[in-house]
């Protein structure tokens, strides 16, 4: 499955101007305006404050915008929240201890009224594509955290959405653990060719995993640069020591400079 | 599970910390049982040699002897005495559980109903149940019905407290995700609320318990009424007029072992319940 160049993808989703104030003296996001495309991986690249999780949580539908807006392209409830269209990977895990590793997978679908047996198909198939599939009847607790975070990422695609969020997912992780996802979200997103939205404070999570870079400063948190990274997929182990990736690296961290002056 | 039982033949290897540590868990091991029964021996022992040195005369303060005896001399009437009070108990302990988890499910659906009403709840709750209970027996007829109120005021409130506690604790994450899938009300409480909910509630019930048999033993106390079926606080008022301070004792311990059997039965069932994945039931296993 090979992508169209970016630039040549449809739309997916548009933010115009958005605007985000809560109690109306902090501006947490000020005239935000992105333009997503069909199977883009974007990053939002920036230090803490910077708004990030609350753009996420705007396209989440989590909040609204005190101004602006996010449309949808093919029209109102494609993606959008309760529509199933969209899947989330939180910082933590987010799993519910109580239910094992298959239950807390099928939950996307349980909450839209299908039995275990009418999708067991496909909760074993997204389990397969975390590794986990041996793992179906454990506990939350009886993972290690990586395993975790793959249970929290075969969740947020079992259903094959169009759009995956996630925010962090791999900070509290290792080194090693983080290396490993990153390789295997990659393949992942190959697969099941979705859209991605990345929030990260990682300059070379940023560089290894999207084909855009959004760096963002804080006070007020705002979009100041858009890079590109035009390696091409698949990008593997080898792409992290290429001298492309080492460019690329150290234009996103003079981005972040930048943005980190700004704010001060 | 210790590393001397993995290694039978690796004793020597291990280091001094090692064996003081293995030491330490026998110790705790054992003691945990033993001391207790240890204890309760001496207490027993201390309890006879008291009364038989000071010659104290049974009407007074009885042996541990003469109050076994009695408890198998009076244990057909104490037994039936025994079943009043626990119906009583168990019944009142079914109506807390779903009182206090319908009105917490209530007050979580709806924080109106919440505000209106748990100040109530709090004001039953703290009202001691002496100053209601004779105002019960005067407009409730039943007497079965007025006891069973009067120890329903007593357990409830645990349970109430505790389940609106838990199914206010919802990770928020899991919330978020809920709305974010577009769950309804009753899928979030289904498989969200009521989940995090069971171990907090579990907590309530074991309070629960042991609480309705009080509320049980003082309402029958207030009722005081004999009549054909009467409840072992009966039969220690009863007794006490008659001055069979055996048979007192022997109806004490009978309601203290009953307390015992149902706090350690809730017990069990809380850690059947969670010993898969909650932390408290996780740490009673190893």
């Amino acid at each position: 499955m090979s992508d169209l160049p970016l630039g040549k993808r449809p739309e997916l989703l548009r933010l115009v101007g958005v605007d985000k104030t809560f109690n109306g003296t902090v501006t947490a996001l000020a005239g935000m305006s992105l333009q997503i495309h069909q199977r883009d991986f974007v990053s939002l690249l920036g230090p803490s404050g910077c708004g990030k999780s609350t753009a996420l949580r705007l396209i989440a539908g989590l909040l609204r915008p005190t101004s602006g807006r996010i449309t949808w392209a093919g029209g109102p409830g494609t993606g959008e929240q309760g529509s199933g269209d969209l899947g989330v990977v939180f910082q933590e895990p987010t799993l519910m201890p109580w239910a094992t590793v298959a239950q807390n997978v099928w939950l996307p679908f349980r909450l839209r009224g299908k039995s275990y047996f009418d999708v067991k198909d496909q909760v074993l198939e997204a389990l397969r594509l975390v590794g986990l599939e041996k793992f179906l009847d454990s506990y939350p607790r009886e993972l290690s955290g990586g395993m975790k975070m793959r249970v929290s990422i075969a969740r947020a695609m079992v259903t094959r959405p169009r759009l995956i969020l996630m925010d962090e997912p791999f900070a509290a992780l290792d080194e090693i653990s983080r290396f490993k996802l990153n390789n295997d979200l990659l393949k992942l997103k190959e697969k099941i060719g979705c859209t991605v939205i990345f929030v990260t404070h990682s300059v070379f999570e940023s560089v290894f995993l999207s084909d855009r870079i959004v760096v963002m400063a804080a006070r007020p948190g705002r979009v100041i640069e858009e890079l590109q990274v035009d390696a091409p997929y698949p990008r593997d182990g080898d792409f992290r020591t290429s001298p492309e990736y080492a460019a690329h690296a150290r234009a996103a961290s003079e981005a972040l400079h930048r943005a980190m002056e700004e704010a001060a | 599970m210790s590393i001397a039982e993995q290694q039978p033949g690796a004793k020597q290897m291990l280091d001094e910390d090692e064996i003081a540590r293995l030491k330490r868990l026998r110790l705790e091991k054992f003691g945990k049982w033993a001391m207790p029964v240890i204890v309760l021996v001496a207490a027993i022992v201390l309890w006879d040699r008291t009364v038989v040195w000071n010659n104290i005369p049974h009407y007074i303060l009885p042996g541990p002897g003469k109050v076994l005896e009695t408890l198998i001399a009076d244990w057909k009437m104490l037994f039936e005495a025994l079943l009043v009070t626990l119906q009583i108990t168990l019944l009142a302990l079914a109506v807390a559980v779903l009182g206090g988890v319908g009105l917490a499910v209530l007050f979580t659906q709806s924080r109106l109903v919440e505000m209106s009403f748990y100040p109530f709840a709090v004001i039953l709750q703290v009202t001691p149940i002496v100053a209601i209970a004779p105002l019960i027996f005067i407009y409730v007829d039943s007497r079965i019905g007025g006891l069973l109120l009067c120890a329903w005021l007593v357990a409830f409130f645990p349970v109430l407290s505790n389940t609106t506690l838990g199914l206010n604790s919802t990770d928020h994450n899991l919330r978020d995700l809920f709305r974010i899938y577009g769950a309804t009300r009753w899928q979030k409480l289904r498989y969200l609320q009521l989940p995090t909910a069971l171990p907090y509630f579990l907590g309530g019930l074991r309070i629960a318990g042991g609480l309705s048999l009080i509320g049980a033993v003082l309402a029958e106390y207030v009722a005081g009424t004999g009549g054909l079926k009467s409840g072992l606080a009966f039969r220690i008022l009863e007794a006490g007029y008659r001055l069979n301070i055996p048979r007192m004792f022997a109806a004490l311990i009978l309601i203290a072992v009953t307390g015992v059997v149902i706090f350690a039965g809730l017990s069990f069932l809380s850690h059947m319940l969670l010993r898969k994945w909650h932390e408290s039931a996780l740490k009673s296993e190893s």
